[in-house]
Parts: C-alpha cells; sequence; structure tokens
C-alpha cells in the first residue's frame, strides 16, 4: 500500500506556515515571559529566605553524618548492632506513643460530633437559614485556617502543660476540617428522599435523620478514619509546644543531641503511623467495600 | 390510614427474610462498634487527665484570654511582623519548588508503567513513605541542627517533607497518564526518555502545576508554625507573644495570618483555573 502525500501550492504552503510560525513564536514568548516571573518570584523568595548556597554546600556533609550520628551509639556501635541499647527506653516510649495515638483518638471524636452537629447547619441544601449558614461556615474556615500547634499553646497557657490542651487543640481543627468535608458530602445527595420525608409532615430534624443521614453515613465515616490518621502525625508533634505525647521526649533528644534517642523515637513513630495507615486503610475497606474509596 | 393487615406482614416476614430475620451477629455490630468507642473515649478522658474542675478553669482563663486580645493590635513592631510574613510566604514558595524539582525524576522510579520492575519501585516507594511519615516540624528540628537557626533551616524541612508527598503523587500521575501516546512515540523510532518527554510529561505537567500550587497554599500554612521549633518566619513571633502573653499582638499575628493564607488561596486557585481549566479542578 502506499499513500501519495500531496503537497499545497507554494503560495498557500507560505501562508500557512507563517501562521503556524507565528502561533509558535507567541507560544514561546509567553513560556520565557511566564518562567522569567517564576525566577524572579524565587530569586525574591530566596533572598527573603536568607537561602545561603555556599553554607548549604558546606553544611551538607552535617545533614549526611547527622544521619550517621543518630544510628550510632554511645559505645561508637552500630545501633541495630545492640538493639536492646538502642531501644533502651521502649516502655516509656510505648506508653507515650499510646498517649500520642489516643491524643489523636480522643481529639478527632470529639471534633467528627462536634463537626456532625454543625454541618447540616453549613450545608448548602439542608441549612436551615442563609444567616446561620455564613456564620456556622466562617467559624468552620477559622477553625481549619490556624494551624492546630497554634491552638495548641494558647490552650496550653490556659489549661496547663498536658495532653488534655494537644486534645483540645486538635478537636478544634478536627471542626474545621471535618465541617467541611462533611459538608460537601451532604452538598452531593439525592434531595428526593428528603421531599418525601418531608412530605410526611416530618420536621428539619427528622429530616436530616431518615433522609440524609442514610445517604452520608458512609462517607462520614471513611473521612472520620481519613482524619484520625491525619492527626495522629498531627499529635506526634503537640509535644514539642507541652501538649503531651511522644513529640517531648523527641524535641528533648534533638537539642540535648542524644543521638541514638533520635532515631529509636522516630522509627517508632514512622512504625506507628505505617501502623495506622495500614489499619484504617483495611478498615475502610473492609466497612465500605470499593466504591467509597473512589 | 389503616395498619399493614397483619396476614400481609407475614407475607413480607416470609418473602424478605433477610430484612426481618437478621442474625444476631449483624444486629449487635452497630451497637457494639458504639459501645467500644465510648468505651475508649472514657478510657481516654481518664488517661489523658481530663477533670471537669480543669475543663471549667480553662475555659475560663481562655475567656479572659479572648478579651484581653481585643482589640488585635500590633503595637511598634508591624514593620517587622510584615518582614515575618514575607519570610513565611518564601519559605512556602521555595521550599514547594525545591521539592517539586527534585521529586519529579524520583517520581518516574515509583511509577508502575515507567519501571515494571518491583525490585526498584518498592524501595523507593517506601522511602518516600518514610519520609512523609515524619512531621515538617521534626524536619525543621533536623535541619536546624544542620544549618542553624533561621528560615533556611524552614526552606530545607518544608522541601523535604514535601519531597515524600510529590513523590507519590506524581507518580500516581504518571500511572494514571494515558499510554497512547508514549505508544506512538516508540512506534516512531522515540527512545525511552524520548517516550518520556514527548510522551508523558505533556499529559501529566498540567496535573503537576496544579498540585505545586496547591501545596504552595498549603506550605503557606505549615511555613507559619516552623517557626515555633525555631525555623523563621511568623511562627517565630507568634509563639514568643504567646509565651511572653502580649495577647492583642498575638491576635493581630493570628489575623495577618488568616489573611495571607486567604490571599494565597485565591490566587493559587485562579493560577490553577487558569492552567488546568475548571473543569479538571475537583
Amino acid at each position: 500500500m502506499s499513500a501519495a502525500v500531496s503537497l499545497l501550492p507554494a503560495q498557500q504552503l507560505a501562508a500557512l506556515n507563517d501562521a503556524y510560525r507565528r502561533a509558535v513564536a507567541k507560544k514561546r514568548l509567553r513560556t520565557t515571559l511566564v518562567t522569567a516571573v517564576c525566577f524572579a518570584a524565587l530569586l525574591i523568595a530566596a533572598m527573603g529566605a536568607e537561602v545561603n548556597v555556599v553554607t548549604f554546600v558546606s553544611k551538607l556533609g552535617n545533614f549526611v553524618s547527622y544521619f550517621d550520628r543518630i544510628f550510632t551509639l554511645d559505645t561508637g556501635a552500630r545501633a541495630w548492632k545492640d538493639i536492646a541499647e538502642w531501644f533502651w527506653g521502649w516502655q516509656k516510649w510505648l506508653s507515650l506513643l499510646g498517649e500520642t495515638v489516643l491524643i489523636s483518638y480522643v481529639g478527632t471524636l470529639v471534633g467528627a460530633v462536634i463537626a456532625f452537629g454543625l454541618n447540616f447547619l453549613a450545608a448548602e441544601n439542608t441549612a436551615p437559614s442563609a444567616a446561620l449558614r455564613f456564620a456556622v461556615k466562617r467559624f468552620m474556615e477559622f477553625c481549619r485556617t490556624v494551624p492546630d500547634i497554634v491552638f495548641a499553646l494558647i490552650f496550653v497557657i490556659a489549661f496547663g502543660l498536658g495532653p488534655m490542651a494537644g486534645v483540645l487543640a486538635i478537636a478544634i481543627h478536627c471542626i474545621g476540617a471535618l465541617g467541611k468535608q462533611y459538608g460537601e458530602i451532604v452538598e452531593n445527595i439525592d434531595m428526593k428522599p428528603v421531599e418525601g420525608i418531608r412530605s410526611t409532615g416530618a420536621g428539619w430534624t427528622d429530616c436530616m435523620r431518615f433522609a440524609v443521614l442514610p445517604q452520608v453515613a458512609a462517607g462520614f465515616a471513611s473521612y472520620t478514619l481519613l482524619r484520625f490518621e491525619i492527626n495522629v502525625r498531627g499529635a506526634s508533634v503537640m509535644g514539642f509546644v507541652g501538649a503531651g505525647g511522644i513529640g517531648q521526649e523527641l524535641v528533648v533528644a534533638v537539642r540535648k543531641f542524644y543521638y541514638s534517642d533520635v532515631s529509636a523515637i522516630l522509627l517508632m513513630i514512622i512504625v506507628t503511623v505505617f501502623i495506622i495507615d495500614i489499619g484504617t486503610g483495611w478498615l475502610r475497606g473492609r466497612l465500605f467495600g470499593k466504591e467509597a474509596r473512589a | 390510614m389503616n395498619k399493614l393487615p397483619s396476614a400481609n406482614s407475614e407475607e413480607l416476614r416470609a418473602r424478605y427474610p433477610a430484612v426481618f430475620n437478621r442474625p444476631m451477629a449483624s444486629r449487635a455490630a452497630v451497637p457494639a462498634i458504639f459501645v467500644a468507642a465510648l468505651a475508649l473515649f472514657v478510657f481516654g478522658l481518664t488517661e489523658l487527665e481530663f477533670s471537669p474542675a480543669r475543663i471549667i478553669a480553662g475555659v475560663k482563663q481562655l475567656g479572659w484570654i479572648t478579651m484581653m486580645m481585643i482589640p488585635p493590635d500590633p503595637g511598634s513592631s508591624l514593620p517587622a511582623y510584615l518582614a515575618a510574613m514575607g519570610e513565611t510566604l518564601s519559605i512556602a514558595l521555595l521550599g514547594t519548588t525545591l521539592a517539586a524539582l527534585f521529586a519529579l525524576p524520583v517520581s518516574l522510579l515509583a511509577a508502575r508503567n515507567i519501571i515494571p520492575s518491583p525490585w526498584l519501585r518498592f524501595p523507593v516507594r517506601r522511602f518516600l513513605d518514610s519520609i512523609r511519615g515524619v512531621d515538617t516540624l521534626i524536619w525543621a528540628l533536623v535541619w536546624i541542627n544542620v544549618v542553624g537557626l533561621g528560615p533556611f533551616a524552614g526552606v530545607l524541612a518544608i522541601a523535604v517533607s514535601d519531597f515524600g508527598a510529590f513523590g507519590k503523587l506524581f507518580s500516581e500521575a504518571f500511572e494514571a497518564a494515558d499510554k497512547k501516546q508514549v505508544e506512538g512515540i516508540r512506534a516512531s523510532g522515540g527512545s525511552p526518555l524520548h517516550e518520556i518527554r514527548f510522551g508523558l510529561l505533556p499529559q501529566v505537567l498540567p496535573v503537576i502545576a496544579g498540585q505545586v500550587l496547591y501545596f504552595i497554599e498549603s506550605n503557606t500554612r505549615s511555613a507559619t508554625i516552623i517557626g515555633i521549633v525555631g525555623a523563621g518566619g511568623i511562627g517565630l513571633q507568634l509563639a514568643e507573644q504567646i509565651r511572653v502573653l502580649e495577647w492583642q499582638k498575638v491576635s493581630f499575628l493570628i489575623l495577618m495570618i488568616l489573611v495571607a493564607v486567604a490571599a494565597i488561596d485565591w490566587i493559587s486557585s485562579k493560577l490553577r483555573f487558569a492552567i488546568i481549566g475548571r473543569r479538571a479542578v475537583v
């Protein structure tokens, strides 16, 4: 099979080529401009952030050797040669990790219950009044934009040092984050059941309970599990500001250069986060099958 | 309206045994989960030293603090705060960009359609996972040990922790790409590098650009807090003012953060729509 390539007459071809070249040149100019703007922004940012390439290059060895040092015991041996010495504080650390997970659990639960109560007021299709909706939405925005550790800093002063401040900080952040996600699920429901329930003369609460809730329960549970997982990570640093959990131990170990402790605690945190990740992933798959994961 | 005649309900029972005669196990499951969750919750409250007295005292204290916060007032340190805010934005922008630059090549190694062999892909993925398992604040602590206090440590902390996140997201974007273009390039005699450059990158770049913009937005939030451990930016000021109980300055700083985050949100959503179109943003 042979195909003949038909060429256009030179005149037409020249015009087309010209147009093509102009289009390409325009696109190139745009790309160059965008790149230039990006570079300028980065350059300004680099000056603002006091980036110093010389320091970085000269200290980069420190970064690599830092990992060498945190895997070396005080005796000079490699950490994994003497597991008992490496994880000498495992009982204390394990109980602190337990506390971390518990902070996340209690915080997520409190936040989820409040977010559950509020989100029906904030979703467009179920809100009883526009003014209330506006107020609730702004409140949630405030809760999730202020980082949880800032809340923790303030709560540590109000409620005293300890895990309670961490729990409350996580709960507040959770109200904002979950309230938004819950509200988005509610806005996507099928409204026919709601109309059906309303036509029987039911009030607002009954409509929510019997028409909305059955449609959204699975989605809510899935997001809550995901949030719990995120909060375990968040709770692991709450101790930096004195709000309980493993963070306190870690920050002490880093600041006082207890090198092998740093790696031991970090490894324990990473493993815990992995286990929680896998556990909640399994639970979500188990509870809601494949469709909820999409 | 009449009730259903009993004969009729008998018939219904017979016809839908699964609805009327659910086994005990499945009936008990939901209440059992609730009871277990509640029990764990109560255990947690006692374990974490909650008490009504502490809550009441704390809420009183919190109310007092809130009263002290009004009106927000920067005092004479407004220029310093603005500079710190600029530093925060710089940290977010630079950290995210660095992370994206380094994550792009590594994400290729983690994508199934580019590296079919699990022997390389699996370790790369676990490596990215472990980086993500460590919080940005912890990375900030590590980098402070290496390059000293200051915003540069913050940039590096954000770059490292986002490197893990980007590696995963980018590799997923590569895996979701259409492979027809790649086959087209191969059919016309292109090398594997050509396949990636002309077959995959044009499909993936808009997705990646969208994700990077989204991360700049969320990193503005992270960058506000890494100052708490001494890695520069507005968090340093905030933590200091909270520690010395200057509540009017604290509320001013929080307001500044809210405004800056809202502004970055707005700019980056405009840019994202411009890059990938309104429909693609979910």
